[in-house]
């Protein structure tokens, strides 16, 4: 990029990380059972990225594009509804 | 006054740090961030000193703050969040801009050591900002290098473990007590494995009309050494071994937040981290003894001083910044 | 744009006149810590607060580094700022330095200019400033009061034009010009604030639209950051002169880049900045009067180093004499000459030059001892690479 075309100061606008994917940082990925989750909403405020979606009613969905497998999320789960599974 | 938590449910659904960013899976600082900023209006501004959290969370051309954030340099977050306010104020005056809540992150290297300075001057001169330094107890960003919040006995980077030396030598500061000394009118501790307390602390510092002050443990994985989905349990035994306690000092009046009367042993604690496993050693068990007996007295000066300050403080007796 | 009467003539010190050009700015946030001999300036300032005459919010800050840094966190909230400092005070906000003209924010800083310690002194060198010069601040110079009150009010006007957005400092010598009473020829308030406006920067800390200032680059794009400054820098000797003419129309009053007594004829050019200046060009003329051809140039703006022009008057003098009131310890000659040797050779111009330091420590400038340097160069006494030390005993 040339110099005449950066931002002044270097300046960013706001929340604009959400482009970078960290998938591949992981080892393990969290898979949810649906069946079990109560939509406590724990995982989603324990979660350091956020890689956890809140959707209506309190359901969560993992944005696997972000999503690091740290398992905090898998740990803290009240009713276990979160294994951490091996990636691929 | 302030807006009580109720629940997860009712804190809002657009996230005030947007993923993406660099810091380390299951990092204790992106957990502080996210928690503080929930409870915190959505027109909160943010100074940031450097550290992890600054330097992971915005990398030209990328920034994970959905609010408007400015970084300047280590030892300053407190200088600019004065003058954020100071500019806010003067041009709220002008009718060209409104005044905002501002929250500062300050880590413990930038709060505890080279930001003490302007922390100190921006409290004594009362401007209304909260501050909150995410403690992950060592200069993180830099490679794990101690602090003045670097508890006793702890493996860094500079306070190797060997046959001289084993580990830091010196207590940690008692960060709190200094701010307290400053006479804001709000300070605390916090952990964000109980969001709840954190959340409802966070709210009520915003709420003063002066410099508040909050404590929060960032427990550090890759510092640390324990694995990355430990890192909500880590800040959980923290408190319910007593090793930080949660409590708060309004005007002057201590009182635990979250009284543990049944305490876990802090070596369950210590022993989930590898910065202390030298601490199990034969011969460093009167070093352990040394931290144990610190964690009781502190709690029990805590308990006394939430039974003194109930009894002879009223509010207005405390004499705070004259506005 | 209306000619503004002058409202009052005062005898101001010249801390004095910056802070009555600071009141009458629209200053929204004043953050600065007392240093001699800058002093007088927060004194006023706190005055002016105290009586309800300045509107804007006084911080007094913990340190200089804090001072210069509630400037940035002002700066970012698109509020109009101001500082002052002096030789430690500067050094101790040394880093800040960069960090305000990177995060492109218009500050002004009025500098006292006064010698770096150890050995501590209060009085007045460039050092403090010299030692900073890198740092992508726009730098001038003043030589009396008057020019430190309008320079003030210029400053403003340059730093926060869109095309320039950088700090700028005002540099004036601790106690010859910080504390003598000079006369000065006050402007009215209206036509000032009318001249600056209230221009609203692109970027701010804003809710409505959050961006994030100072995120940390890479070498991937650090160097393009500083080809951007440096643009601007470029650029900012263009608007200087656009604002000198506009403030020109203000006040009746224009300074220039640069200022040049009998430059086209002289065989001895003297090239200076501050106040010796003046002292010097008495000097020129008491010796012209008696049959030499000597001129004084004397540098305004410093940086950007308006390159061009100080070439244009030293064309045709066969002798270029640099003035530096500072030392640059280690290299041969001070920050001055090295500027002018530099700007010689790339116009491939061959002028003998003698480099000259004088003034260390606030060691005086006398009119005899500007006849004396002219006499130096005539008689082309040590020529070649070092530099005179005019003045140290021994």
């Amino acid at each position: 990029m040339s110099w005449k075309e950066l931002e002044q100061g270097g300046v960013v606008k706001g929340g604009t990380s959400s482009s970078y994917i960290v998938s591949g940082w992981r080892v393990n990925k969290p898979v949810i059972n649906e069946a079990k989750c109560t939509n406590c909403l724990i995982c989603w405020v324990y979660c350091p990225e956020p890689a956890i979606v809140r959707h209506e009613g309190g359901k969560v969905t993992i944005d696997y594009d972000h999503c690091k497998g740290c398992g905090i999320c898998e740990a803290e789960c009240p009713p276990k509804a979160i294994a951490m599974v091996r990636e691929p | 006054m302030y807006e009580q938590i109720k629940g997860l449910k009712e804190l809002p659904t657009d996230e005030p740090l947007s993923p993406g960013h660099r810091l380390c899976p299951g990092c204790g600082a992106s957990v502080v961030v996210r928690q503080v900023l929930l409870a915190a209006p959505k027109d909160t501004i943010v100074a940031n000193a450097t550290g992890c959290l600054e330097v992971s969370t915005a990398l030209f051309p990328y920034s994970a703050w959905n609010r408007p954030w400015i970084h300047s340099a280590f030892e300053n977050a407190a200088a600019v969040a004065s003058g954020i306010e100071s500019g806010l104020k003067a041009l709220e005056r002008r009718g060209e801009a409104k005044q905002h809540p501002i929250v500062v992150f300050g880590g413990d290297g930038g709060t505890y050591d080279i930001g003490f300075q302007a922390l100190s001057g921006a409290m004594e001169r009362g401007h209304r900002f909260l501050y909150v330094c995410y403690d992950n107890e060592a200069y993180m960003n830099t490679g794990i290098q101690r602090s003045g919040g670097t508890p006793m006995g702890a493996w860094t980077t500079t306070t190797q473990v060997g046959s001289a030396r084993g580990g830091k030598v010196e207590a940690k500061k008692d960060l709190i007590s200094i701010v307290v000394a400053h006479r804001v009118p709000y300070a605390a501790t916090a952990s964000i494995s109980h969001w709840k307390d954190l959340m409802t602390k966070v709210r009520k510092a915003l709420s003063k009309d002066g410099p508040t002050f909050l404590h929060v443990m960032a427990p550090c994985t890759r510092g640390w050494r324990f694995d990355s989905a430990k890192t909500i349990r880590m800040a959980r035994l923290a408190v319910e071994t007593r090793f930080f306690p949660l409590y708060e000092v309004e005007d002057g009046m201590y009182r635990l937040t979250f009284p543990v009367p049944s305490p876990k042993p802090v070596e369950e604690y210590l022993k989930l981290q590898g910065r202390y496993s030298h601490l199990f050693l034969p011969q460093n068990l009167s070093e352990l003894e040394t931290i144990k007996n610190g964690v009781t007295n502190n709690y029990r000066r805590l308990e006394k001083l939430s039974q003194i300050t109930a009894q002879t403080l009223a509010p207005e007796a405390q004499p705070t910044v004259a506005r | 744009m209306t000619l503004a009467q002058t409202v009052r003539i005062a005898a101001l010190q010249g801390d004095e006149a910056v802070a009555e050009a600071v009141r009458q700015c629209d200053v929204d946030v004043v953050a600065a810590y007392p240093i001699t001999p800058q002093t007088i300036i927060v004194e006023k300032l706190a005055e002016f607060v105290a009586d309800g005459r300045f509107g804007g919010e006084f911080v007094p800050v913990e340190s200089e580094h804090s001072a210069l840094s509630a400037c940035v966190g002002a700066s970012a909230t698109g509020a109009r700022v101001f500082t002052a400092t002096s030789s430690q005070g500067l050094a101790y906000m040394h880093e800040m330095l960069y960090n305000a003209s990177g995060m492109r924010f218009p500050i002004v800083m009025a500098v006292a200019n006064r010698a770096l310690s150890a050995p501590l002194v209060l009085n007045a060198d460039h050092s403090d400033m010299m030692g900073s010069r890198d740092c992508g601040w726009i730098q001038v110079y003043a030589e009396n009061v008057e020019e430190i009150y309008d320079r003030t009010i210029q400053l403003f006007k340059l730093s926060e034009d869109p095309r320039v957005m950088l700090p700028s400092a005002l540099n004036f010598e601790g106690f010859i010009l910080s504390h003598d009473k000079e006369r000065v020829r006050l402007l009215d308030e209206a036509p000032i604030r009318s001249f600056l406006g209230r221009p609203r920067p692109k970027y701010r800390l804003d809710p409505d639209a959050p961006l994030t200032f100072g995120a940390i680059a890479t070498p991937d794009t650090y160097y393009e950051f500083r080809a951007q400054q440096s643009e601007a820098m470029r650029t900012a000797l263009d608007v200087f002169e656009e604002v000198e003419r506009d403030f020109e129309r203000l006040s009746g009053r224009r300074y220039g880049a640069v200022d040049a007594y009998n430059t086209d004829k002289a065989d001895r050019i003297m090239v200076i900045n501050g106040s010796a200046g003046g002292t010097m060009r008495a000097a020129a003329r008491a010796l012209n009067a008696a049959g030499e051809n000597v001129g004084v140039l004397a540098i305004k703006l410093y940086r950007p180093f308006p390159v061009d022009k100080i070439l244009s008057h030293l064309s045709d003098c066969k002798t270029v004499i640099t003035m530096d009131r500072s030392i640059s310890l280690g290299a041969q000659s001070g920050p001055i000459s090295e500027d002018i040797k530099s700007a010689l050779l790339g116009a491939g111009m061959n002028k003998r030059v003698m480099s000259v330091i004088y003034g260390i420590g606030g060691r005086d400038m006398l009119i005899d001892d500007g006849k004396k340097i002219f006499g130096m160069a005539k008689e082309g006494l040590q020529f070649g690479q070092g530099s005179i030390m005019y003045g140290v005993k021994g």
